[in-house]
């Protein structure tokens, strides 16, 4: 199929249309509404359903009881709706249905503005609603890799009965780029041996997040992490970037990775001989890849659209092993790449101490640069 | 290689379409394309931009502090965006909306008046296809073929009547700016 121009919501609307997307359920909210729209008008035109809903809690539970049919559905919002839906989602989590839900971040926290964002990190990847529940978390940074993850999410949402996390943030919600649209795919209800659908003519399911029994609780809080074991072998992605011959390698994902990328290529001509890692799950988070990298090169630059929080999970996988320097933007500050490759000297210069708390080091510089950082 | 160029002026004045055109003449031509406009909340008071990066490898940051090209059709883009220009780069002025002359020497600056060159062409929307015209004589990625099938691929249905007078300003704005950059 050939490349057409795609805005990034209304690719991962399309996207989701193509995977066989049955209903969706949502509520608009600055940068993710173009979704909202698309759905709007495509779902009812394919006789398919769309709601939009009272608010993002009655979104979620409408996504909630539609799944527990076995129908293919999603929602999507922006932070401060996310937010919202994280009762119903940890509901969904306990009743173990597959749902697919995309983030477009804004910088918060509440009601914080509609600039591209990574603020949702931790929030996304640790959890957001209460109760002991792993699920997927997968960043794009591009409308081809939005459009790739949104198909491959719901097969991975449906495999380990789960949810999938789609974190993208406003500026690839906002822009355009080529990208090629998966076919159609065949629009059918899957029967699933757990979906409620009508017992007729045969055993009743139930399905519910209701464990009064403590220890029925437990099996089912050890049967989610089980399957997490499973997830954790089968499903960490990540793209590397001059990682061959890197001595030091950048660790970014989403937009701050594509930023990132700028800088790297900048820094491999002056002749450095850096390397960038983009994690693309980033629950699970590709550990194993960077304590890797750890063995072998002398310092790691994570960047981030927050205050250091994917630098939580570098700094598991590094273990203290080489020097670790952060750069983060927050609030809703997307870095040029020339503040990435000044940071990118500084560690190859003067790399700081392993074992220095790389975000404190950070807040100091940013401290020193009068509150406002590099520019307005 | 890779060329950014930024697109800014009032909202109206065709600026995020004018970005698409060149977007969708860099995909045609077989390139990397990222378009992306502001869309904070100054797009409800009145200004749009947008930025356009044309590439033939993998795009990094989709955002440019210092463009080598910009097209401003207001004077609040001239003056936020003539001072970021790289030195030696290109900067197309409508001339229609502003009331000075260039600060810039490392610069060229292209004042063409794109209102007054559209309504003798018969529809002032044109104003953005002038000022995309006079872009192309800087910007060696596309033709000016490029961009006319590109607009006659994929210019809205309903204002397919007015493809003949969209090619007459990409081609009138075309020949304003080869004309000036001949003289500097």
């Amino acid at each position: 199929m050939a490349r057409e121009l795609w805005k990034g919501n209304e690719a991962i609307a399309e996207a989701a249309i193509r995977a066989g997307l049955q209903a969706y359920f949502g509520y608009p909210i600055t940068p993710q509404t173009e979704v909202l729209e698309w759905m709007a008008r495509r779902m009812p035109e394919l006789g398919r359903v769309f709601v939009q809903a009272e608010s993002e809690v009655a979104a979620i539970n409408m996504v909630y009881g539609a799944a527990c049919t076995g129908a293919r559905v999603m929602t999507t919002s922006s932070s401060p709706g996310i937010s919202l839906m994280m009762e119903g989602l940890s509901y969904i989590a306990g009743t173990e249905v597959p749902v697919v839900l995309v983030n477009v971040m804004r910088g918060g926290p509440g009601l914080g503005n509609i600039a591209p964002s990574q603020g949702d990190y931790q929030q996304a990847v640790r959890g957001g609603g209460h109760g002991d529940y792993p699920r997927i978390v997968l960043a794009p940074s591009s409308v081809q890799e939005a459009i790739d993850l949104v198909t491959l999410s719901f097969d991975l949402a449906e495999k380990y009965r789960t949810i999938v996390m789609i974190i993208a943030d406003g500026s690839i919600g906002q822009m355009m780029e080529p990208a090629e649209m998966p076919p159609m795919q065949p629009l059918y209800h899957r029967q699933w041996d757990w979906a409620v659908t009508g017992k007729m003519g045969r055993e009743r399911r139930v399905l519910s997040s209701i464990y009064l029994d403590p220890y029925q609780e437990e099996q089912t809080n050890l049967r989610l992490f089980r399957r997490w074991q499973e997830i954790q072998a089968n499903e960490v992605r990540s793209r590397a970037y001059y990682l061959e011959d890197a001595e030091f390698v950048v660790i970014g994902f989403g937009t701050a990775g594509r930023v990132a990328l700028s800088a790297v290529r900048a820094a491999r001509q002056e002749g450095l001989k850096v390397g960038l890692l983009r994690p693309i799950s980033l629950s699970p988070f590709p550990h194993q890849v960077v304590a890797e990298l750890a063995q072998r090169v002398s310092g790691f630059l994570v960047v981030e659209m927050n205050t250091g929080q994917m630098l939580e999970d570098v700094e598991l996988a590094n273990a203290g092993r080489v020097p670790l320097r952060f750069y983060g933007r927050p609030g809703g500050v997307v870095p040029f790449p020339d503040e990435i490759l000044h940071e990118i000297h500084a560690l190859v210069e003067a790399p700081p101490t392993p074992g220095e708390d790389a975000r404190l080091a950070w807040l100091e510089r940013m401290t020193r640069l009068g509150g406002d950082g590099w520019q307005r | 290689m890779q060329r950014e160029i930024v697109i800014a002026g009032f909202g109206g004045q065709g600026v995020l379409f004018a970005g698409q055109v060149l977007a969708y003449a860099a995909m045609d031509a077989g390139k990397e394309v990222t378009w992306i406009p502001s869309y904070g909340p100054e797009m409800r008071g009145g200004t749009a931009n947008c930025t356009v990066i044309i590439a033939d490898e993998e795009i990094g940051s989709p955002l440019v502090k210092h463009p080598p090209l910009a097209i401003v059709l207001n004077l609040p883009s001239f003056d936020r965006y003539e001072p970021l220009i790289q030195r030696g780069g290109a900067l197309i002025v409508n001339q229609s909306m502003v009331d000075r002359g260039p600060k810039r020497t490392d610069i060229t600056e292209v004042f063409i008046p794109c209102n007054e060159i559209a309504e003798a062409i018969g529809d002032r929307r044109l104003l953005n296809m002038v000022a995309v015209g006079a872009l192309l004589p800087f910007l060696p990625e596309l033709t000016l073929q490029d961009v006319e099938k590109a607009l006659e691929a994929h210019l809205p249905a309903r204002h397919r009547e007015l493809l003949p007078l969209n090619f007459q300003a990409l081609r009138r704005g075309y020949e304003v700016a080869e004309g000036q950059r001949s003289r500097v």
